[in-house]
């Protein structure tokens, strides 16, 4: 090795032993506990498949994982496509001020993200904002139940969370299609719908693809959101893991459950890179 | 390109997404000031009483000093490995460059949960015991990614040539470390140490399952959240943490600007903490 290469090595050496004694040894050590077994106080260390079968075949993982896949798609379908627009206005139709706009879409996710959806909970509820609010004015003459404690409650309170994750990449990917050839394709007869769906839409697949990963797999952990305004309707299987490394003292089968919930995002997330590779050529 | 009239359409959409992203921020300092213990409309009468309740919870203090410990240890760790990460992406040619950057920013996409359980387990099957250290070295794990891209982009605005010329100069490494090198990237490093401290004083998850008996912040909000009689103080609690995180952004992208102006670069906004 040269001397350059044993230089860089050594100035990242670092966060590189840094990172694998507190992300590659944890990591490593939640997929062995979720081949051990509970027993009682000890844990059994003898390899057992115990826990992967009770995750995979009793109803109530099968039911709250399919939940969780279901709603983080759904969460992701509705952030991008939600967000997509607004990225196209900032990279398209503001000239000036582009920053300060970007400035203004990341302060909300800058707040507490534990009273941000709590406050969610406060709009949504029986007695809460919206409903008080159409009450005062008049426009309803009882509380709307519908909308909190149910999966749509967790729907719109996590696209409101992950907006600017969907929103940066795609405006990223966006600010870097080269405006000359939207010019081409409208000299060459596109109308402003078909240049869209030929040029731009292509173009932007990158930034979409991107801003659906950093949508999709992160929602899928989250225990707060379900919680405060998920209702036991919208209860996801991070609930589970939370309660069986908390209350109910089952590490192994919470770690069984969190390798088995990773595998299945991570292979969703594989499908979609495929895809996206597919469809726009280059990710990153 | 001839310019765009922007379709009608498009900007009110703009506008209604914003009002959607500002919904429940707005809320927070409306409801702090707001003299009723429920949280619902219409608005009672002006006070300030929620923000009196908040200066004799000794609890609460106790929880702001160790999350102020928590954030500025993670700040300063981060900072420091993700200065030595950024520094050696930006400037040397090395095995496997991709791969170990690419695995330390992997905290950046996994879940919080599950970053959180793998700590709890090892620690477990170590024998350590929880306390904020704990939490410290959880919140260093996910403040590095964003401290990386942050000093990668002030590292790569660097001009290299000034620091041959100090050299031939006759100043040491350290010495043009020091005298050159840092001040350059110091706007870099300030954004860093503030963005680190923001994330870790609103991080809730892995603080939850690593702290001991001390709390964080975040946690001590939690634990209030099921009284409903200290919502309104929850309120103004969340207000002055809305006030401290704007203020803390807006100096973090000060300072990243100037690190941009100071190189000579452009400062657009894409290259920023996010």
């Amino acid at each position: 090795m040269d001397n350059e290469g044993r230089q860089g090595l050594r100035l990242i050496s670092p966060p590189l032993i840094f990172a694998i004694a507190m992300l590659a040894a944890p990591l490593l050590m939640v997929v062995a506990f979720s081949f051990w077994t509970q027993n009682y106080l000890d844990i059994d260390r003898t390899l057992s498949l115990a826990n992967y079968t009770e995750a995979w075949t009793k109803p109530i993982y099968q039911t709250l994982m399919f939940r969780s896949l279901r709603i983080s798609v759904l969460v992701t379908i509705v952030t991008v496509l939600s967000a997509f627009p607004i990225a196209y206005y900032l990279s398209f139709h503001v000239h000036r001020r582009k920053a300060l706009w970007l400035f203004l879409i990341t302060i909300p996710f800058w707040t507490s993200y534990l009273l941000r959806v709590f406050l969610w909970k406060v709009i949504l509820g029986y007695n809460g904002v919206l409903n008080s609010a159409l009450l005062w004015v008049g426009i309803i003459d009882e509380p709307m139940t519908f909308l909190l404690y149910n999966a749509n409650a967790v729907v719109l309170t996590l696209a409101h969370a992950w907006a600017p994750f969907a929103i940066l990449p795609i405006f990223v990917a966006l600010e870097k299609i080269d405006r000359s050839l939207l010019e081409a394709a409208e000299d060459l007869g596109d109308g402003p719908v078909r240049r869209f769906f030929r040029v731009t839409l292509p173009l932007a697949m990158p930034g979409v693809i991107a801003a659906t990963l950093i949508v999709l797999i992160p929602t899928v952990g989250d225990f707060i959101t379900p919680r405060l305004v998920g209702g036991t309707d919208g209860l996801m299987i991070s609930n589970m893991i939370q309660i069986q490394f908390g209350k109910a003292n089952n590490a192994p089968l919470g770690a069984a459950l969190a390798v088995s919930s990773m595998a299945i995002i991570a292979s969703v997330s594989l499908l979609l890179y495929l895809t996206g590779k597919k469809l726009g050529g280059k990710v990153e | 390109m001839k310019r765009n009239r922007s379709p009608k359409w498009l900007a009110f959409y703009a506008v209604a997404y914003m009002v959607f992203l500002y919904a429940p921020v707005v809320l927070l300092p409306m409801f702090a000031f707001n003299d009723a213990t429920v949280i619902a409309f219409p608005l009672s009468a002006f006070t300030t009483k929620w923000f009196d309740v908040l200066w004799n919870t000794p609890a609460l203090h106790l929880a702001v000093k160790n999350s102020l410990l928590v954030g500025v240890s993670a700040a300063v760790l981060s900072t420091i490995l993700g200065a030595c990460a950024a520094r050696a992406t930006a400037r040397y040619r090395f095995p496997l460059k991709r791969g170990i950057l690419g695995f330390i920013m992997l905290p950046m996409v996994l879940p919080e949960i599950i970053l959180a359980v793998a700590l709890l387990v090892l620690l477990k099957q170590l024998g350590l015991p929880l306390s904020l250290w704990t939490v410290v070295g959880g919140h260093v794990l996910i403040c590095v990614p964003f401290s990386i891209a942050i000093l990668t982009s002030a590292f790569n605005g660097l001009d290299q040539s000034l620091e041959e010329a100090s050299q031939d100069l006759g100043e040491s490494r350290w010495g043009t470390f020091q005298r050159v090198t840092l001040p350059l990237v110091m706007p870099g490093i300030i954004s860093s140490l503030l963005i680190s401290f923001t994330i870790s004083l609103d991080e809730f998850i892995i603080a939850f399952f690593l702290t001991g008996t001390d709390v964080t912040l975040p946690v001590y909000i939690w634990s209030q959240l099921r009284f409903p009689t200290k919502l309104p103080s929850v309120m103004a609690l969340g207000s002055i943490l809305l006030a401290l995180s704007v203020i803390l952004l807006i100096l973090a992208e000060w300072f990243r600007r100037r690190s941009a102006h100071k190189q000579g670069a452009d400062a657009s906004a894409t290259g920023g903490f996010v």
